[in-house]
Protein backbone atom coordinates (compact mmCIF):
# COMPACT_ATOMS: atom_id res chain seq x y z
CA UNK A 1 0.00 0.00 0.00
CA UNK A 2 1.38 3.43 -0.77
CA UNK A 3 1.79 6.09 1.54
CA UNK A 4 0.71 9.36 0.31
CA UNK A 5 2.44 12.49 1.50
CA UNK A 6 0.59 15.47 2.82
CA UNK A 7 1.77 19.25 2.09
CA UNK A 8 5.43 18.97 3.23
CA UNK A 9 6.03 20.11 6.82
CA UNK A 10 8.30 23.56 6.36
CA UNK A 11 6.34 24.71 3.65
CA UNK A 12 8.66 27.60 1.64
CA UNK A 13 7.10 31.26 1.26
CA UNK A 14 7.29 31.60 -2.78
CA UNK A 15 9.53 34.06 -3.90
CA UNK A 16 7.40 37.35 -3.98
CA UNK A 17 6.57 38.70 -7.36
CA UNK A 18 8.70 41.17 -9.29
CA UNK A 19 11.33 40.47 -12.12
CA UNK A 20 13.35 37.96 -11.44
CA UNK A 21 16.67 40.10 -12.02
CA UNK A 22 19.29 37.07 -11.16
CA UNK A 23 17.32 35.13 -13.85
CA UNK A 24 17.50 37.78 -16.15
CA UNK A 25 20.97 38.58 -15.55
CA UNK A 26 21.81 35.00 -16.10
CA UNK A 27 19.79 35.30 -19.62
CA UNK A 28 21.61 38.47 -20.88
CA UNK A 29 24.68 36.82 -20.27
CA UNK A 30 24.07 34.21 -22.51
CA UNK A 31 22.21 35.84 -25.16
CA UNK A 32 24.80 38.97 -25.48
CA UNK A 33 27.57 36.28 -24.79
CA UNK A 34 26.69 35.19 -28.57
CA UNK A 35 25.83 38.29 -30.02
CA UNK A 36 29.31 39.16 -29.09
CA UNK A 37 31.47 36.43 -30.50
CA UNK A 38 30.04 37.84 -33.93
CA UNK A 39 30.12 41.50 -32.93
CA UNK A 40 33.57 41.34 -31.87
CA UNK A 41 34.83 38.48 -34.44
CA UNK A 42 33.50 40.70 -37.44
CA UNK A 43 35.06 43.93 -35.77
CA UNK A 44 38.57 41.78 -35.26
CA UNK A 45 38.00 40.47 -38.84
CA UNK A 46 36.80 44.04 -40.64
CA UNK A 47 39.79 46.22 -38.78
CA UNK A 48 42.87 43.67 -39.04
CA UNK A 49 42.13 41.56 -41.51
CA UNK A 50 40.79 42.77 -44.27
CA UNK A 51 42.17 45.08 -47.10
CA UNK A 52 45.64 46.31 -45.81
CA UNK A 53 45.33 44.52 -42.08
CA UNK A 54 46.29 46.60 -38.81
CA UNK A 55 48.47 49.29 -41.04
CA UNK A 56 45.55 50.69 -42.55
CA UNK A 57 43.88 51.46 -39.18
CA UNK A 58 44.92 55.78 -38.76
CA UNK A 59 42.06 58.40 -38.18
CA UNK A 60 41.11 58.56 -41.52
CA UNK A 61 39.78 54.47 -41.67
CA UNK A 62 37.88 55.17 -38.22
CA UNK A 63 36.60 58.34 -39.23
CA UNK A 64 35.52 56.60 -42.37
CA UNK A 65 33.64 53.73 -40.32
CA UNK A 66 31.97 56.00 -38.21
CA UNK A 67 29.99 57.87 -40.86
CA UNK A 68 28.61 55.16 -41.56
CA UNK A 69 25.35 53.38 -40.33
CA UNK A 70 26.07 50.41 -40.19
CA UNK A 71 28.97 51.13 -38.52
CA UNK A 72 27.77 53.15 -36.14
CA UNK A 73 24.71 51.11 -34.90
CA UNK A 74 27.43 48.13 -34.76
CA UNK A 75 30.10 49.86 -32.68
CA UNK A 76 26.71 51.06 -30.47
CA UNK A 77 25.30 47.36 -29.89
CA UNK A 78 28.99 46.40 -29.43
CA UNK A 79 29.47 49.24 -26.58
CA UNK A 80 26.27 48.98 -24.88
CA UNK A 81 26.22 44.98 -24.92
CA UNK A 82 30.07 44.78 -23.75
CA UNK A 83 29.68 47.07 -21.54
CA UNK A 84 26.88 45.75 -19.79
CA UNK A 85 28.15 41.92 -20.05
CA UNK A 86 31.34 43.74 -18.28
CA UNK A 87 29.45 45.43 -15.61
CA UNK A 88 27.49 42.57 -14.71
CA UNK A 89 29.85 40.06 -14.44
CA UNK A 90 31.61 42.76 -11.82
CA UNK A 91 28.69 43.00 -10.21
CA UNK A 92 28.59 38.80 -9.76
CA UNK A 93 32.33 38.96 -8.60
CA UNK A 94 31.63 41.62 -6.26
CA UNK A 95 28.69 40.25 -4.44
CA UNK A 96 30.62 36.95 -4.49
CA UNK A 97 33.60 38.48 -2.89
CA UNK A 98 32.43 41.86 -1.30
CA UNK A 99 30.62 40.17 1.88
CA UNK A 100 30.53 44.24 3.70
CA UNK A 101 27.48 45.71 2.70
CA UNK A 102 28.58 48.72 2.82
CA UNK A 103 31.75 47.98 0.91
CA UNK A 104 29.90 45.93 -1.34
CA UNK A 105 27.29 48.90 -2.18
CA UNK A 106 29.64 51.07 -2.97
CA UNK A 107 31.62 49.11 -5.22
CA UNK A 108 28.18 48.25 -7.19
CA UNK A 109 27.49 52.27 -6.93
CA UNK A 110 30.87 52.80 -8.78
CA UNK A 111 30.32 50.16 -11.17
CA UNK A 112 27.27 50.91 -12.03
CA UNK A 113 27.90 55.21 -12.62
CA UNK A 114 31.31 53.61 -14.32
CA UNK A 115 28.79 51.73 -16.75
CA UNK A 116 26.55 54.92 -17.50
CA UNK A 117 29.51 57.10 -17.59
CA UNK A 118 30.87 55.20 -20.52
CA UNK A 119 27.42 54.02 -22.15
CA UNK A 120 26.27 58.05 -22.68
CA UNK A 121 30.27 59.31 -23.50
CA UNK A 122 30.72 56.04 -26.12
CA UNK A 123 27.20 56.40 -27.54
CA UNK A 124 28.06 60.41 -28.19
CA UNK A 125 30.87 59.82 -29.50
CA UNK A 126 29.94 57.11 -32.28
CA UNK A 127 27.02 59.42 -33.19
CA UNK A 128 28.68 63.16 -33.33
CA UNK A 129 32.15 62.42 -34.15
CA UNK A 130 33.36 64.73 -36.69
CA UNK A 131 35.19 62.64 -39.78
CA UNK A 132 36.32 65.84 -41.14
CA UNK A 133 37.44 68.25 -38.52
CA UNK A 134 38.04 71.80 -40.04
CA UNK A 135 41.84 72.79 -40.51
CA UNK A 136 43.02 69.00 -40.18
CA UNK A 137 45.60 68.24 -43.16
CA UNK A 138 43.66 66.25 -46.37
CA UNK A 139 45.98 63.49 -46.28
CA UNK A 140 44.93 62.54 -42.44
CA UNK A 141 41.55 62.49 -43.72
CA UNK A 142 38.92 60.16 -44.70
CA UNK A 143 38.89 60.51 -48.88
CA UNK A 144 34.89 61.80 -48.76
CA UNK A 145 36.00 64.99 -46.81
CA UNK A 146 37.88 66.55 -49.51
CA UNK A 147 35.27 65.41 -52.36
CA UNK A 148 32.39 67.06 -50.33
CA UNK B 1 51.51 -10.06 4.43
CA UNK B 2 51.14 -13.08 2.57
CA UNK B 3 53.58 -15.45 4.21
CA UNK B 4 51.01 -17.66 6.89
CA UNK B 5 48.67 -17.30 4.28
CA UNK B 6 50.04 -19.08 1.07
CA UNK B 7 49.83 -22.81 0.80
CA UNK B 8 52.76 -25.01 0.49
CA UNK B 9 55.16 -24.58 -2.75
CA UNK B 10 56.10 -21.06 -2.34
CA UNK B 11 54.32 -17.92 -3.33
CA UNK B 12 53.08 -17.93 -7.03
CA UNK B 13 53.41 -15.42 -9.21
CA UNK B 14 49.96 -13.03 -8.89
CA UNK B 15 50.24 -13.56 -5.08
CA UNK B 16 53.64 -10.98 -5.16
CA UNK B 17 52.00 -7.59 -4.85
CA UNK B 18 54.79 -5.10 -5.28
CA UNK B 19 55.52 -2.87 -2.48
CA UNK B 20 56.87 0.87 -2.27
CA UNK B 21 57.27 3.45 -0.38
CA UNK B 22 55.20 6.49 -0.63
CA UNK B 23 54.90 9.72 0.85
CA UNK B 24 52.19 11.37 2.47
CA UNK B 25 51.45 14.77 3.75
CA UNK B 26 48.58 15.21 5.80
CA UNK B 27 46.89 18.28 6.57
CA UNK B 28 46.34 17.87 10.39
CA UNK B 29 43.96 20.09 12.50
CA UNK B 30 43.59 19.45 16.59
CA UNK B 31 41.39 22.33 17.51
CA UNK B 32 42.21 21.25 21.20
CA UNK B 33 46.03 21.87 20.36
CA UNK B 34 46.40 24.16 16.91
CA UNK B 35 45.77 27.34 16.12
CA UNK B 36 46.30 26.85 12.49
CA UNK B 37 46.09 23.38 10.31
CA UNK B 38 49.67 21.67 10.01
CA UNK B 39 51.23 19.85 7.41
CA UNK B 40 52.35 16.55 8.69
CA UNK B 41 55.05 13.34 6.56
CA UNK B 42 54.59 9.85 6.58
CA UNK B 43 56.51 7.34 5.09
CA UNK B 44 54.68 4.64 4.45
CA UNK B 45 55.07 0.90 2.79
CA UNK B 46 52.04 0.00 0.52
CA UNK B 47 51.15 -2.53 -1.72
CA UNK B 48 50.12 -1.80 -5.48
CA UNK B 49 46.66 -2.84 -4.57
CA UNK B 50 46.00 -0.23 -1.78
CA UNK B 51 43.98 3.28 -1.98
CA UNK B 52 44.43 6.18 0.22
CA UNK B 53 42.00 5.24 2.28
CA UNK B 54 44.20 2.14 2.91
CA UNK B 55 47.16 4.43 3.65
CA UNK B 56 45.44 6.60 6.27
CA UNK B 57 43.89 3.07 7.89
CA UNK B 58 48.12 2.35 7.98
CA UNK B 59 48.81 5.80 9.71
CA UNK B 60 45.91 5.61 11.96
CA UNK B 61 46.24 1.75 13.27
CA UNK B 62 50.24 1.94 13.06
CA UNK B 63 52.01 5.25 13.16
CA UNK B 64 49.44 7.72 14.66
CA UNK B 65 46.25 7.12 16.66
CA UNK B 66 44.98 10.24 16.90
CA UNK B 67 44.67 11.22 12.76
CA UNK B 68 40.57 11.18 12.22
CA UNK B 69 38.74 10.87 9.34
CA UNK B 70 35.27 9.41 8.35
CA UNK B 71 34.84 6.22 6.50
CA UNK B 72 31.88 3.78 6.46
CA UNK B 73 31.44 1.34 3.75
CA UNK B 74 34.97 2.05 2.50
CA UNK B 75 33.89 1.06 -0.86
CA UNK B 76 32.81 4.21 -2.62
CA UNK B 77 29.04 4.01 -1.56
CA UNK B 78 28.51 5.56 1.23
CA UNK B 79 30.10 8.98 0.53
CA UNK B 80 31.92 9.32 4.10
CA UNK B 81 35.75 9.78 3.02
CA UNK B 82 35.75 12.46 0.34
CA UNK B 83 38.74 14.54 0.70
CA UNK B 84 41.02 16.56 -1.11
CA UNK B 85 43.84 14.19 -2.40
CA UNK B 86 46.91 16.39 -4.53
CA UNK B 87 44.38 18.99 -4.76
CA UNK B 88 41.32 17.22 -6.06
CA UNK B 89 38.07 16.04 -4.05
CA UNK B 90 38.41 12.34 -4.69
CA UNK B 91 36.93 9.13 -2.41
CA UNK B 92 39.66 7.64 -0.43
CA UNK B 93 38.62 4.43 -1.03
CA UNK B 94 38.17 4.86 -4.70
CA UNK B 95 41.43 6.20 -5.43
CA UNK B 96 44.56 3.73 -6.32
CA UNK B 97 47.85 4.95 -4.49
CA UNK B 98 49.35 3.82 -7.85
CA UNK B 99 47.25 6.30 -9.90
CA UNK B 100 48.72 9.01 -8.11
CA UNK B 101 51.93 10.07 -8.76
CA UNK B 102 54.43 8.03 -6.22
CA UNK B 103 57.28 9.55 -6.73
CA UNK B 104 56.14 12.39 -5.40
CA UNK B 105 54.30 13.07 -1.78
CA UNK B 106 50.40 12.59 -1.69
CA UNK B 107 48.24 15.79 -0.38
CA UNK B 108 45.99 14.58 1.44
CA UNK B 109 43.68 17.55 3.53
CA UNK B 110 39.72 17.56 4.55
CA UNK B 111 37.25 19.66 1.87
CA UNK B 112 37.34 22.96 1.60
CA UNK B 113 34.33 25.24 1.74
CA UNK B 114 33.30 23.65 4.83
CA UNK B 115 34.41 24.08 8.59
CA UNK B 116 37.46 22.18 10.02
CA UNK B 117 36.40 20.25 12.47
CA UNK B 118 39.63 17.98 13.07
CA UNK B 119 42.43 16.34 10.51
CA UNK B 120 39.82 15.40 7.63
CA UNK B 121 36.49 15.84 9.13
CA UNK B 122 34.59 18.67 8.13
CA UNK B 123 31.25 19.80 9.54
CA UNK B 124 29.08 18.69 7.03
CA UNK B 125 25.72 20.69 8.45
CA UNK B 126 26.03 23.37 5.94
CA UNK B 127 26.12 20.85 2.97
CA UNK B 128 22.93 18.93 4.56
CA UNK B 129 20.76 22.06 5.47
CA UNK B 130 20.88 23.23 1.77
CA UNK B 131 20.48 19.48 0.97
CA UNK B 132 17.06 19.91 2.99
CA UNK B 133 15.87 23.14 1.46
CA UNK B 134 15.39 21.56 -1.67
CA UNK B 135 13.09 19.12 -0.45
CA UNK B 136 14.60 15.96 -1.17
CA UNK B 137 11.32 13.50 -1.14
CA UNK B 138 8.95 12.49 -3.45
CA UNK B 139 6.04 14.89 -2.94
CA UNK B 140 2.81 13.18 -4.07
CA UNK B 141 -0.48 13.54 -2.77
CA UNK B 142 -2.81 12.06 -5.25
CA UNK B 143 -3.87 8.26 -4.80
CA UNK B 144 -1.81 6.10 -7.41
CA UNK B 145 -4.05 4.39 -9.33
CA UNK B 146 -5.76 0.98 -8.39
CA UNK B 147 -3.75 2.29 -5.10
CA UNK B 148 -1.31 0.32 -6.11
CA UNK B 149 2.27 1.40 -7.18
CA UNK B 150 3.05 4.76 -9.10
CA UNK B 151 3.54 3.62 -12.82
CA UNK B 152 6.08 4.84 -14.68
CA UNK B 153 7.82 3.96 -18.19
CA UNK B 154 11.34 3.35 -18.60
CA UNK B 155 11.62 6.43 -20.88
CA UNK B 156 10.64 8.46 -17.68
CA UNK B 157 12.46 6.89 -15.55
CA UNK B 158 15.71 7.37 -17.60
CA UNK B 159 15.07 10.96 -17.22
CA UNK B 160 16.49 11.12 -13.97
CA UNK B 161 18.75 8.55 -14.20
CA UNK B 162 21.84 9.62 -13.44
CA UNK B 163 21.08 12.22 -10.68
CA UNK B 164 20.03 9.09 -8.93
CA UNK B 165 23.68 7.98 -7.74
CA UNK B 166 24.54 11.29 -5.59
CA UNK B 167 26.07 9.51 -2.53
CA UNK B 168 25.93 12.82 -1.20
CA UNK B 169 29.85 13.01 -0.02
CA UNK B 170 29.58 16.68 -1.23
CA UNK B 171 33.13 16.11 -3.64
CA UNK B 172 31.19 18.48 -5.78
CA UNK B 173 29.62 21.53 -3.51
CA UNK B 174 32.80 21.78 -1.56
CA UNK B 175 34.64 22.25 -5.30
CA UNK B 176 32.29 25.09 -6.37
CA UNK B 177 34.15 28.34 -6.72
CA UNK B 178 30.80 29.58 -6.21
CA UNK B 179 30.27 27.71 -2.75
CA UNK B 180 33.75 28.97 -1.13
CA UNK B 181 33.12 32.69 -1.74
CA UNK B 182 30.13 32.74 1.21
CA UNK B 183 28.37 29.69 1.76
CA UNK B 184 24.92 31.05 0.50
CA UNK B 185 25.11 29.47 -2.81
CA UNK B 186 22.88 25.83 -2.59
CA UNK B 187 25.46 24.08 -3.92
CA UNK B 188 26.02 21.42 -7.24
CA UNK B 189 24.85 18.59 -5.00
CA UNK B 190 21.67 20.68 -3.50
CA UNK B 191 20.63 20.94 -6.87
CA UNK B 192 21.47 17.52 -8.31
CA UNK B 193 18.68 16.11 -6.17
CA UNK B 194 16.53 18.61 -6.66
CA UNK B 195 16.82 17.54 -10.83
CA UNK B 196 15.97 13.81 -9.08
CA UNK B 197 12.81 14.86 -7.99
CA UNK B 198 11.74 17.39 -10.82
CA UNK B 199 11.85 15.09 -13.51
CA UNK B 200 10.58 12.27 -11.75
CA UNK B 201 6.98 12.14 -13.66
CA UNK B 202 5.60 10.65 -10.09
CA UNK B 203 6.35 13.78 -8.19
CA UNK B 204 4.03 16.59 -7.94
CA UNK B 205 5.96 19.28 -6.14
CA UNK B 206 8.64 20.11 -8.85
CA UNK B 207 6.81 23.81 -8.84
CA UNK B 208 7.28 24.15 -5.33
CA UNK B 209 11.71 23.24 -5.47
CA UNK B 210 12.30 25.25 -9.10
CA UNK B 211 10.59 27.91 -7.14
CA UNK B 212 13.32 27.12 -4.24
CA UNK B 213 15.95 27.14 -6.68
CA UNK B 214 14.89 30.32 -8.90
CA UNK B 215 15.89 32.40 -5.50
CA UNK B 216 18.91 34.72 -5.46
CA UNK B 217 21.32 32.21 -4.36
CA UNK B 218 19.29 29.32 -6.55
CA UNK B 219 20.52 27.93 -9.88
CA UNK B 220 21.62 31.49 -11.04
CA UNK B 221 24.89 31.71 -9.79
CA UNK B 222 26.35 28.75 -11.08
CA UNK B 223 28.84 29.63 -13.60
CA UNK B 224 29.17 26.40 -15.38
CA UNK B 225 32.85 25.99 -14.38
CA UNK B 226 32.40 22.50 -14.17
CA UNK B 227 34.17 21.79 -10.77
CA UNK B 228 31.43 19.94 -9.86
CA UNK B 229 31.57 16.92 -12.65
CA UNK B 230 35.17 16.99 -12.29
CA UNK B 231 34.91 16.23 -9.11
CA UNK B 232 32.10 13.61 -8.62
CA UNK B 233 33.19 10.10 -7.85
CA UNK B 234 30.01 8.54 -8.86
CA UNK B 235 30.80 10.46 -12.48
CA UNK B 236 26.87 12.13 -12.67
CA UNK B 237 27.09 14.93 -15.22
CA UNK B 238 26.85 17.63 -12.66
CA UNK B 239 26.55 20.78 -14.42
CA UNK B 240 24.58 19.46 -17.15
CA UNK B 241 21.68 18.46 -14.43
CA UNK B 242 22.49 22.19 -13.17
CA UNK B 243 21.63 23.21 -16.65
CA UNK B 244 18.91 21.28 -17.05
CA UNK B 245 17.04 22.82 -13.82
CA UNK B 246 18.02 26.19 -15.55
CA UNK B 247 16.04 25.37 -18.08
CA UNK B 248 13.58 23.61 -16.58
CA UNK B 249 12.80 27.04 -14.56
CA UNK B 250 12.66 29.32 -17.84
CA UNK B 251 10.30 27.26 -19.77
CA UNK B 252 8.31 27.20 -15.92
CA UNK B 253 8.14 23.22 -16.17
CA UNK B 254 9.76 19.85 -15.77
Amino acid sequence: MTVSIETPRAPRTVRRGGINWEKWGWIYMRVSGVALVVLIFGHLFVNLMIGHGVKALDFAFVGGKLSNPFWQWWDTLLLWLALIHGANGMRTITNDYARNNLVNLILKGAILAATIVLLILGTLVIFTFDPCPAGAAANLLPTFCSAG
Amino acid sequence: MASDVLEKGGPRAHDVVPTFTVTLIVRRFDPEVDDEPRWVDYDLQMHGTDRVLDALHKIKWEIDGSLAFRRSCAHGVCGSDAMRINGRNRLACKTLLKDLDISKPIYIEALKGLPLEKDLIVDMEPFFDSFREVQPFLMASSKPKDGKERLQSSEERARFDDTTKCILCAACTSSCPVFWTDGQYFGPAAIVNAHRFIFDSRDEGSQVRMDILNDREGVWRCRTTFNCTDACPRGIQVTQAIAEVKQAIMRGKP
